[in-house]
C-alpha cells in the first residue's frame, strides 16, 4: 500500500490541517460534554448559562449510577451478551467465509446473495416473531434471548466482510500446506485463521456495537426479571421524558461509552487496515 | 470495466486467451473457489445456516405469515382464533393516510441521511490523506469516538447538547430556548445530525483506506497534468473508488433506513403525534404499543420488499460492471 503524497502546496495545507483540527474538535465535542456532565455537580449541570469546564468535578451522579440496583449486574450481563456474540459470530463467520471463497460449489452465488438480502432485514420488525419464538423456547428472561438473536443479525455483514480476507490469502499457501500433510482442519484453524484475524477484529467491532447497543430486545424480552437485564435499560433509568436527570444520564452514558472506547483504542490499527483489506476488491 | 484505463473492454477480449471477467486491477489474484470440496463447504456453512435458518428466516417467514392474520392482543393470549385476513392489513395500511407521511418521511428522511453521511465521509477521507499524520490521528481519534460511541448514549448526549434549557449549543447559536423536538423539521434535522455523526466514520475510514490503497504515481500525474482537486476526485479517484462507494453507500441506505434507536429516543417515541414516525418505529408502535401485531408485521414486510427493491438494484449494478461475487 502506497502512501498518497500530492504535490500539496504549503498554504493549503496548513488550512487542510487547520481545517482537520477544527473538524476533530466538532466531532469529539459531543463526547467532551458528555465526560464533562458526567462530572459536574448537580447545579452547575441545571444552569442556564453552561460552561465548558468545571470548577469542582465530584463523582456525584457515578455515585448515584452506581447505587442504582443491580447496576454492576447488568454491567456483567452486557459484557457476557457481547463477548458471546463476538466470539460466537466471528467463529462462525469465519467459516462460512471459507466456504463461499475457498470452494465452488452449487448454489454458492446464491448463498451470497441471500447473506446480502440477509442484512435488509430490519431488526426491529422482527422483535414481534422473535418474542414468540424466544416465549416458546422459554428463552424470555434470560440473556440467551438476546445472544442468539445478535449472533444471528452480526453474521450476514461479518461473512460479507470476511470474504476479502479469506480471498486474499494465496492458493498456494493451501497447496503447500496439504503437501506438507496437513489436513483441512489443521489448516483452516493452524494457517488460515491467524491470517485473516485482522479482518475478524474488524468484523467483531461490528457486531460488538451492535450487541452493546441493544436497547429494544433488551425491553422486549427481558420483561419481568430484571437481573437479567443490560446496561441500556439501566440508563434509561435516568432518561424520564419529562424530567431527565442529566447528571444521572451522562454518567451512566459514559460508563456505557468507556468499554467500547477502550475496545476500539485496542483494535483501532487493525480496523483501519482490516476496513481497508475488506474492500480492495 | 471502466475503473481502469488500461484494460481492454471485457466483451471484445478473445474467449481463447481465457477471458476473464475479473476487475482489471488486481490481475495478480485468481478467480479463487475450486471446484472439488464435495460435501466441505456446506460443513463450514452448517452452523451459520442454523442459526439464520432458525433466527432469520423462519421469524421473517412467521412475521409475513402475522401480516396476513389478524393477531392482536386477543390472539396472543389465546381468547380468539387467528383468523386468515388475506391482504387486508395491506388495504388498511394503504389507506391509512399516516402510513403513507410515514413513508414518506422514512424515504426523505433516509436519503438525507446517507447523502449527509457519504458527503462528510468523502470529504473527510480526502481531507485526511492532504494533512500531516498529527492532524490525521486527532481526526481518526475523534472519529473512532463518535463510531465507537453506543446509539443510545449518543443520542441522550445530542439531546442534551440541544436542550433548551442547559444545553450549550442554543447558547452558541443564540437561540434562546428554542426547542429542537417540538417542531417536525427541527427534530428530524437533529436526529439527521446525530446519525451523520456517528455514521460517518464508517465511510471515512473506509474510503481513506481505499484511496491510500491507490497508487500515488496516478494522482501524481494528474496533478502534474493541471487537474484541480475536484477535478481528481471526480475524474481519477471516485471511478478507483468505485466499488467502495457502492459498498458503503448501500451499507449506509441499510443503516439509515432502519435507524431505530435515535428516533426513538430523541423525540419521545415517534415526536408529538407521531409527527417524527418512521417505518420502523411506526411498526414498532404498532405491533407493542397498541398491540396490533398483524399491522405491524405488514409494516415491517413493506420495509423488507423496500431494502430489497435497494439491493436488487445494487447487485445488477455490480454485474453490469462485470464484477463477480
Amino acid at each position: 500500500m502506497s502512501r498518497v503524497r500530492l504535490p500539496v502546496r504549503r498554504p493549503w495545507r496548513l488550512a487542510a490541517e487547520a481545517t482537520a483540527l477544527l473538524v476533530a474538535a466538532v466531532v469529539a465535542f459531543p463526547l467532551y460534554w458528555m465526560l464533562l456532565g458526567a462530572f459536574r455537580p448537580a447545579g452547575e449541570i441545571e444552569s442556564t448559562e453552561p460552561r465548558p469546564w468545571t470548577a469542582s468535578p465530584t463523582l456525584d451522579s457515578f455515585r448515584r449510577v452506581f447505587e442504582q440496583h443491580e447496576f454492576g449486574r447488568y454491567f456483567v450481563n452486557s459484557l457476557v451478551v457481547a463477548g458471546s456474540v463476538v466470539v460466537a459470530s466471528a467463529l462462525i463467520a469465519f467459516l462460512a467465509a471459507t466456504a463461499v471463497t475457498r470452494f465452488r460449489f452449487r448454489f454458492r452465488t446464491t448463498l451470497l446473495i441471500m447473506f446480502l438480502v440477509a442484512q435488509m432485514v430490519p431488526v426491529e420488525a422482527l422483535t414481534i416473531p422473535l418474542f414468540f419464538l424466544m416465549r416458546d423456547f422459554g428463552l424470555l428472561n434470560t440473556l440467551g434471548s438476546l445472544i442468539l438473536p445478535h449472533i444471528a443479525f452480526s453474521l450476514p455483514f461479518a461473512v460479507w466482510m470476511l470474504r476479502g480476507f479469506v480471498r486474499a490469502v494465496p492458493e498456494s499457501l493451501e497447496e503447500a500446506a496439504y503437501l506438507d500433510g496437513a489436513s483441512r482442519a489443521r489448516f483452516l484453524w493452524r494457517i488460515l485463521l491467524p491470517l485473516v484475524l485482522p479482518g475478524l477484529v474488524a468484523t467483531s467491532v461490528f457486531s460488538f456495537i451492535s450487541a452493546w447497543n441493544d436497547f429494544l430486545f433488551a425491553k422486549s424480552f427481558i420483561i419481568s426479571d430484571t437481573s437479567q437485564s443490560t446496561l441500556p435499560m439501566a440508563l434509561l433509568v435516568f432518561y424520564k421524558p419529562d424530567e431527565p436527570d442529566w447528571g444521572g444520564v451522562m454518567a451512566a452514558s459514559t460508563v456505557m461509552t468507556v468499554p467500547v472506547l477502550v475496545f476500539f483504542v485496542l483494535v483501532q490499527r487493525r480496523l483501519v487496515s482490516g476496513l481497508g483489506g475488506a474492500v480492495k476488491d | 470495466m471502466r475503473r481502469t484505463t488500461v484494460a481492454p473492454p471485457a466483451k471484445r477480449s478473445a474467449p481463447a486467451t481465457g477471458a476473464r471477467r475479473a476487475p482489471a486491477t488486481t490481475p495478480s489474484r485468481r478467480r479463487g473457489p475450486r471446484p472439488r470440496g464435495g460435501w466441505t463447504p456446506w460443513l463450514y456453512l452448517a452452523p451459520a445456516l442454523a442459526v439464520l435458518g432458525a433466527l432469520l428466516v423462519y421469524p421473517v417467514y412467521q412475521l409475513g405469515l402475522i401480516s396476513f392474520l389478524e393477531y392482536t392482543q386477543a390472539q396472543v393470549s389465546g381468547g380468539e382464533p387467528t383468523r386468515f385476513r388475506g391482504l387486508a392489513n395491506y388495504t388498511d395500511l394503504f389507506a391509512d393516510d399516516q402510513f403513507g407521511q410515514v413513508l414518506l418521511a422514512t424515504v426523505g428522511f433516509a436519503a438525507a441521511c446517507v447523502l449527509g453521511t457519504l458527503a462528510v465521509g468523502c470529504a473527510l477521507a480526502v481531507l485526511l490523506t492532504r494533512v500531516r499524520a498529527l492532524p490525521r490521528l486527532a481526526l481518526l481519534l475523534a472519529a473512532l469516538g463518535a463510531w465507537a460511541t453506543p446509539t443510545i448514549t449518543g443520542s441522550t448526549v445530542w439531546l442534551f447538547l440541544f436542550d433548551p434549557d442547559f444545553g450549550p449549543v442554543n447558547r452558541l447559536l443564540g437561540l434562546g430556548d428554542f426547542s429542537w423536538t417540538y417542531g417536525r423539521y427541527s427534530a428530524f434535522l437533529l436526529v439527521l445530525l446525530e446519525v451523520v455523526w456517528c455514521s460517518f466514520p464508517f465511510v471515512m475510514i473506509t474510503v481513506y483506506a481505499g484511496i491510500r490503497a491507490v497508487p500515488g504515481e496516478v494522482l501524481e500525474a494528474a496533478a502534474l497534468d493541471g487537474a484541480s482537486q475536484w477535478r481528481i476526485w471526480r475524474s481519477v479517484l471516485a471511478p478507483m473508488l468505485r466499488p467502495i462507494l457502492g459498498i458503503v453507500t448501500v451499507q449506509s441506505v441499510i443503516w439509515d433506513f432502519k435507524v431505530f434507536t435515535q428516533i426513538y429516543v430523541m423525540t419521545g417515541g415517534g415526536g408529538i403525534a407521531g409527527q417524527n414516525l418512521v417505518l420502523n418505529v411506526y411498526a414498532y408502535q404498532k405491533a407493542f404499543a397498541s398491540s396490533q401485531y398483524s399491522l405491524g408485521s405488514a409494516i415491517g414486510v413493506v420495509m423488507l420488499l423496500l431494502l430489497l427493491a435497494v439491493t436488487l438494484g445494487y447487485l445488477r449494478l455490480l454485474r453490469r460492471q462485470g464484477e463477480e461475487l
